[in-house]
C-alpha cells in the first residue's frame, strides 16, 4: 500500500504537468470544435452557438480542404521516402570505415536540423529564383531549361519536398547512424568470408538489423511531415494556385487569419485522426513484413 | 514614530515620481513606425511626464497580434489602423467612439479631410478613427508609349480605356502587354467594381451583390483585358521586379498606389518624363476607386485616452502632416496640408488629389477582406480556370453569403430582440 501511495507521489507531478498543459489544452480545442468561435464570441461570448459537427461537415464538404489534404498527401508521399532514402545513404557515407573527418561532416550534415527556417528559406528563394537561381543555373549547364520552380503550380511542391528534405535529413541521419552502429560487426566479417557483395551486405545485414530504427524513423517523419506549414508559409504563402496549400496552412488561415477557431480545431483533429490512420497502417505494414 | 512618518512619507514622494511618467504604448504598422519616432521629440517637449513608446509591427504579423493583444488584454493606448481594418475591431467593441474628442478639437475637422476616407471610419453612424494618411490605387502609364500608339493622354472612362489597350496591344507585338492586373490582386478589380452603382453587398451588409449587373460589367472588362491579350495571365511573384519590366515595357499600365511614386522615381531614374498617373478611368464618368490609408484608433481599453488623443491631434496637425509626407511620401489626409509647395508641385500626386475626392469605402463589415481574397480567387478562376462568368459569379455570391451567415443571424436576432 505504501509503496503504491509512493509511486503516486512520484508520479503526480508529471501527471499535472500534462494534465495542464496537453490533456485540458486539447480538450478544450475538441470543445471548440463543436462550436462556431469566430471574431463575434470573442468581442462577446454570448455570441457563441453550439453546432455540434457541422463544422467537421463543412470542412469535409469544402473542396480547398480536400485540395489541401492532396497537396499534403503528395508531400509526405513524396517527401518521406526521399527523406530517409537520403538519411540512410549519409549515415552509411558516415558509418564507412572509409570516411575522414567524421565529427566535421556529422556536425555539417546536421547543420540544417538547427538553423532557422525562416533564414535558411531566404537563401532557398534565391537558389530557386527562375532567372538568377544557382539552381537554373546548373540546370542550364545541362541544357535544361530554366524552371519557374516557385511561380509554377507543378514544380510549386517539389521545390518545397527538396527544401524540406535538405532541412530535415539531418536528424533522422543521427539516429540512423546510432543504429548501424550497433550492428555488429562479426554479421558483416562472416558474411564477407562467405563472399557476399556489398549490396547484398547491406540488403541482408543492414536493413533487417535496421528494422526497428527505420519503423521509428518513419513514423516520427510522416507525423512530421503531415504537419506541413512553414516551409509554404515563408517561401510560397500556399501559391501559386494554392499548389503548396497544405491542411495546416489551411488551418492556420481559418484560425489566425479569419479567426474561426471552431472550425480551425475541427481542422486540427481531422488532421489528428488521419496522422493517426496512416501511423496504424505503416506499423501493420511493418508488423506483416516482419519474418515470422 | 517620526521615522515611520519619514518613511511614509519618502514612499509617497517615490510614488508621486513613478506616476509622474506616462508611458503612452503607441503600435505602428510597418515603415511608418521609423520615421513617425523622429516627430516625437516635440510632443514629449510639449508634454513633460508622458513618454511615448512606438512599437513597430510587420504588416504581415499586424493583424494576427492585434487580435492577440485583443484576446490578451494587452492592446496598447494609440495604433495606426488600416482603414479596413476598423470595421473589424469595432464589431469587437475594440475602439474608443472619437466624435467627442473631434468635436473639441481645433485641429481635426471632419470638413478638411476627403469624406471617402474619413467615411471609411465611420462604423453605424460612429467614429472610429481619424485619417493619418491616405491612399487609392489608380493608373500609371507609360506616355512614351501611349503616344506611340497615337494617343496624347491617359484615358478617362472604360471605351477610352480599352481602345488605348488595343492600339497598345497592337504596337507592341505578342510577348508585351498593354496592362498589368497581377491575379494574386484584388484591388484592381475591386477599383474597377466600385466605380458602379450597385453595392457589393446588400441587405444591410449580409448578402453578396456579385450578380449584380454592375459587378458583371467590372468582372467582364477585367475579364476581357485578359481573353483580349492585353493583360498577361501572371501574379506579381512570376513578374519579380513590377518596376523594371513596367521600365522594359512589358507594360504600359500598372494599378497601383502612391508608394509606388518614389519607388519609380527612384529605381527607374532614366524613365523620367516617360511616364505618368492618372485617375482610374471612369465608368459613365463615375471614376474613383477604393479609399485606402490608415487612421489613428485609441483602444477603449486605454487608461490614457486624453493623453493618446493628443498624441492623433499633434500628428494631425498641418506640419506633422508634411513632415511626414517628406520623410515617407504619404499622402496626407488633409485637404489643406496638399497645399504644401512640394506636393502641390509634384506632378505624380496630382492625380491621386483629384481621384481622393471621388473615393468610396469598401463594405464595412469585419468579413470583407475573406470576402475580397474570394474575389481573387474568383477571378483566378474564370482566367485561369475558364470558369464561365456566370456561374463564378453565382459561386461567389454563395461563398459571401456563407462567410457572412454568422453575421446575418446576429443581426436577425438582434432585431427580434428589439
Amino acid at each position: 500500500m505504501s509503496t503504491q501511495r509512493a509511486a503516486w507521489v512520484f508520479i503526480t507531478p508529471a501527471l499535472l504537468v500534462i494534465g495542464v498543459f496537453f490533456a485540458l489544452p486539447v480538450a478544450a480545442a475538441l470543445a471548440l470544435s463543436l462550436t462556431d468561435f469566430d471574431l463575434y464570441a470573442l468581442a462577446d461570448i454570448k455570441n457563441l452557438r453550439f453546432v455540434g459537427l457541422q463544422n467537421y461537415a463543412d470542412v469535409l464538404a469544402a473542396p480547398l480542404f480536400w485540395k489541401s489534404l492532396l497537396n499534403t498527401v503528395y508531400f509526405v508521399g513524396v517527401g518521406v521516402p526521399l527523406s530517409i532514402a537520403a538519411s540512410l545513404g549519409a549515415a552509411l557515407l558516415l558509418n564507412s570505415p572509409l570516411a575522414r573527418m567524421k565529427g566535421l561532416f556529422r556536425t555539417a550534415l546536421f547543420a540544417p536540423v538547427v538553423t532557422t527556417v525562416v533564414a535558411v528559406a531566404m537563401i532557398w528563394r534565391y537558389l530557386f529564383h527562375t532567372r538568377y537561381g544557382l539552381i537554373n543555373f546548373v540546370l542550364v549547364h545541362f541544357g535544361i531549361a530554366p524552371i519557374d520552380w516557385l511561380g509554377d503550380p507543378h514544380y510549386s511542391m517539389p521545390a518545397i519536398i527538396i527544401f524540406a528534405v535538405w532541412k530535415n535529413f539531418g536528424y533522422n541521419m543521427i539516429i540512423l547512424l546510432a543504429g548501424l552502429q550497433g550492428i555488429p560487426q562479426e554479421l558483416y566479417e562472416a558474411a564477407r568470408i562467405d563472399g557476399a557483395s556489398v549490396w547484398r551486405q547491406f540488403r541482408h545485414i543492414t536493413l533487417p538489423s535496421l528494422r526497428p530504427v527505420l519503423l521509428l524513423v518513419g513514423i516520427i517523419t510522416m507525423a512530421g511531415y503531415f504537419q506541413l506549414f512553414a516551409e509554404p508559409y515563408v517561401m510560397t504563402r500556399g501559391d501559386p494556385l494554392q499548389s503548396t496549400y497544405s491542411v495546416l496552412y489551411y488551418m492556420y488561415e481559418e484560425g489566425f487569419m479569419w479567426w474561426n477557431l471552431g472550425r480551425a480545431s475541427a481542422i486540427a483533429f481531422i488532421l489528428f485522426a488521419l496522422i493517426l490512420i496512416a501511423t496504424r497502417v505503416l506499423l501493420r505494414l511493418a508488423r506483416r513484413a516482419e519474418p515470422s | 514614530m517620526r521615522i515611520l512618518l519619514a518613511a511614509a512619507l519618502l514612499v509617497l514622494c517615490s510614488c508621486a515620481r513613478d506616476g509622474g511618467v506616462t508611458t503612452l504604448r503607441f503600435w505602428t504598422i510597418g515603415r511608418e513606425g521609423e520615421v513617425v519616432a523622429q516627430l516625437l521629440p516635440a510632443f514629449e517637449r510639449a508634454h513633460p511626464g508622458v513618454r511615448v513608446e512606438v512599437q513597430q509591427i510587420p504588416l504581415t504579423a499586424a493583424h494576427e497580434k492585434l487580435l492577440t493583444a485583443f484576446a490578451g488584454d494587452a492592446l496598447p493606448d494609440l495604433c495606426q489602423l488600416g482603414n479596413t481594418w476598423i470595421p473589424e475591431f469595432a464589431a469587437l467593441g475594440a475602439l474608443e467612439p472619437l466624435q467627442p474628442y473631434v468635436d473639441a478639437s481645433d485641429v481635426v475637422r471632419s470638413d478638411d479631410y476627403f469624406s471617402g476616407v474619413w467615411d471609411t471610419n465611420v462604423i453605424d453612424g460612429a467614429l472610429y478613427g481619424v485619417p493619418w494618411y491616405v491612399d487609392t490605387r489608380l493608373l500609371f502609364y507609360r506616355s512614351d508609349l501611349l503616344a506611340q500608339a497615337g494617343f496624347d493622354h491617359a484615358p478617362r472612362d472604360w471605351d477610352e480605356w480599352r481602345r488605348v489597350m488595343a492600339a497598345i496591344k497592337r504596337a507592341a507585338g505578342a510577348d508585351k502587354y498593354a496592362i498589368l492586373l497581377p491575379l494574386n490582386e484584388f484591388e484592381p478589380l475591386l477599383g474597377l467594381a466600385l466605380q458602379q452603382p450597385e453595392p457589393l453587398l446588400r441587405d444591410n451588409g449580409t448578402r453578396g451583390n456579385f450578380e449584380s449587373a454592375g459587378f458583371r460589367r467590372a468582372v467582364e472588362f477585367y475579364v476581357d483585358a485578359f481573353r483580349n491579350g492585353w493583360a498577361p495571365p501572371m501574379s506579381n511573384t512570376e513578374i519579380s521586379n513590377v518596376w523594371d519590366e513596367f521600365a522594359r515595357g512589358f507594360y504600359a499600365f500598372y494599378i497601383t498606389g502612391p508608394w509606388q511614386i518614389g519607388e519609380f522615381k527612384r529605381r527607374e531614374p532614366e524613365l523620367a518624363g516617360r511616364w505618368g498617373t492618372a485617375p482610374l478611368p471612369g465608368f459613365e464618368g463615375n471614376s474613383g476607386g477604393a479609399a485606402g490609408g490608415s487612421s489613428f484608433a485609441i483602444f477603449h481599453s486605454s487608461p490614457n485616452k486624453p493623453i493618446a488623443w493628443a498624441l492623433a491631434e499633434y500628428l494631425s496637425a498641418l506640419p506633422q502632416q508634411q513632415a511626414f509626407y517628406t520623410l515617407t511620401g504619404d499622402l496626407p489626409a488633409r485637404r489643406s496640408a496638399w497645399d504644401f509647395p512640394q506636393l502641390k508641385q509634384d506632378e505624380y500626386a496630382r492625380a491621386f488629389r483629384e481621384q481622393l475626392e471621388h473615393v468610396v469605402s469598401t463594405p464595412k463589415v469585419p468579413e470583407w477582406e475573406r470576402i475580397a481574397q474570394e474575389m481573387r480567387l474568383m477571378a483566378e478562376r474564370i482566367i485561369r480556370g475558364g470558369a464561365p462568368i456566370d456561374t463564378a459569379l453565382r459561386d461567389f455570391d454563395a461563398k459571401a453569403d456563407a462567410i457572412l451567415a454568422k453575421r446575418r443571424s446576429l443581426l436577425a436576432a438582434k432585431s427580434a430582440a428589439r
